[in-house]
């Protein structure tokens, strides 16, 4: 192929800063071996990652493109989509004023995995890699701090680990849970991000072997991606209505790369059921909706096109100016151009909000 | 609108794309088994580079489980979110109706008229026993 490599472009803003709230760094299994024992690296090396999903190796669903992958963004000295930190600087960090960048790894990780110490094992490596592979090199990379969801008591041990730890943006969970997040099995998972003083973020996907559908496993890629929203919907349902944030006051929710045009319908839906059904949940003290505009915040990709622009600026400013945070996704198929993606009507102050000062406020970044 | 030099014929054979930038933009030169066409290379739908996407078949269905595969190499798809283009016309596969990527004009001259002007190739070596891609735009 015939192809000369893209110069970052100049953007005529230069004084904007960006927080991204969802970026895809890619470690190898040999990445995390200095970090595993022994015994979890004879493990991962002869049982691999057993997943609680129907293919052990690979996807349910095949991806859009290679490795769900921007096409120009496999580094041209080889290895995966960014595996390379020098082509993700010239493709993204440097071409975008990005001032931080969280990361959000993906696999492997041991999230999900059927084997509970193994997926304990897998989330102290994942983590020291994010600050040994990634952060060091570079101080925009902020971590997740990945935890074995589905085991609350090595979930804790985690989040105590990195808690006062300031290269730690948030906690890391899925939305494909083994069962709904709102459940008492979670709370700890709560209690420990708040003792720790981070925020929970919940990225879409996960191989907890339930399906993206609120019923059965569908037939297409389009409704693994399309069903984020109602998978979303549930969750955030659960949390609400099991009394989690009367619970956990301090709890703060980042609900990660799921749109965000699901939010309001839903609001009103609790909101009317509620008015009718407060007996069935005494522990809520106040509407449904209140909860959610109180304690959940958006990323912005990937962002709804709605067929008016003022649809979608409605639904904005339902959720609250203050709750929406730009991510992009990268290096990801469905990534998201800052300058490109928010409704262009948004008035400067706005934008500045969406692109950094909310994430600047809820991750307490300098 | 006016003619540039980008590339000589013998530096995109066909199957193969060229990015070339003409007056600050970028324009995705392809060869179509000898035949040559400019598109611009931002995508319209959020400004991926088209001359970073693959090129792919015109695929249609007529009813569920039967597909038809024609036309190979004459799609581009957007190395983003996959946005499909007809290289030949530069509309787009979901709505040809209303969007499209811009096409330029592609000729191919032979290197001893262009030594004579008026086309704009100072950065360009150009030989008189050459053809060249020219561009309008």
């Amino acid at each position: 192929m015939n192809i000369e490599l893209r110069q970052p472009e100049l953007r005529s803003n230069t004084r904007l800063k960006i927080v991204d709230v969802d970026i895809h760094p890619k470690s190898s299994i040999e990445d995390l071996k200095p970090y595993l024992s022994q015994r979890w690296w004879d493990h991962l090396t002869t049982y691999g990652q057993r997943t609680r999903q129907g293919y052990l190796k690979g996807f349910p669903y095949p991806k859009m493109q290679p490795q769900a992958s921007r096409r120009d963004a496999w580094p041209p000295d080889g290895g995966l989509p960014a595996s390379n930190l020098n082509f993700m600087k010239q493709q993204f960090l440097d071409a975008y004023p990005i001032e931080y960048a969280i990361m959000n790894p993906l696999s492997p990780t041991g999230q999900g995995d059927q084997n509970s110490e193994f997926s304990a094992a897998m989330a102290f490596a994942a983590n020291e890699f994010q600050l040994e592979g990634w952060h060091k090199q570079d101080q925009r990379l902020l971590a997740s701090v990945v935890v074995p969801f589905e085991d609350a008591d090595a979930t804790r041990v985690e989040v105590k680990r990195r808690a006062g730890d300031k290269r730690f943006a948030h906690v890391l969970l899925k939305t494909r849970t083994n069962d709904l997040l709102g459940k008492k099995q979670y709370w700890p998972v709560y209690e420990a991000a708040i003792e720790a003083g981070l925020p929970i973020g919940i990225h879409v996907f996960g191989t907890s072997g339930r399906p993206a559908s609120n019923t059965g496993w569908p037939s297409f890629y389009i409704e693994d991606m399309t069903e984020h929203a109602s998978c979303c919907q549930a969750q955030v349902a659960s949390l609400v209505l099991e009394g989690v944030f009367e619970r956990y006051p301090e709890l703060k929710i980042v609900m990660i790369e799921a749109g965000f045009g699901w939010m309001p319908p839903l609001g009103w839906r609790m909101d009317k059921n509620w008015k009718k059904l407060k007996a069935d949940v005494p522990h809520l003290k106040k509407a449904p909706s209140e909860y959610m505009r109180e304690h959940i915040w958006v990323s912005t990709q990937p962002m709804e096109e709605a067929d008016t622009p003022e649809q979608l600026i409605d639904t904005m400013r339902w959720i609250g100016w203050d709750r929406i945070m730009y991510s992009s996704d990268y290096p990801h198929w469905d990534f998201d151009d800052p300058f490109l993606a928010l409704p262009p009507s948004l008035d400067e102050k706005t934008r500045n909000m969406i692109l950094c000062e909310n994430a600047r406020s809820l991750y307490r970044l300098g | 609108m006016a003619g540039h030099v980008v590339a000589a014929v013998d530096e995109i054979p066909p199957g193969q794309r060229k990015l070339v930038a003409v007056n600050g933009r970028n324009i995705a030169v392809f060869n179509l088994g000898g035949e040559f066409f400019a598109l611009n290379d931002r995508c319209p739908h959020r400004g991926g580079s088209l001359a970073h996407g693959i090129q792919t078949a015109l695929v249609e269905s007529k009813v569920p489980g039967e597909y038809l595969c024609s036309r190979p190499g004459e799609m581009v798809k957007c190395p983003w979110h996959g946005w499909a283009f007809d290289i030949r016309t530069g509309k787009s596969w979901c709505d040809p109706a209303r969007l499209r990527v811009r096409q330029y004009p592609v000729t191919v001259k032979p290197g001893a008229e262009l030594v004579e002007g008026p086309y704009q190739a100072e950065s360009f070596p150009v030989r008189i026993e050459n053809n060249y891609i020219v561009i309008e735009a």
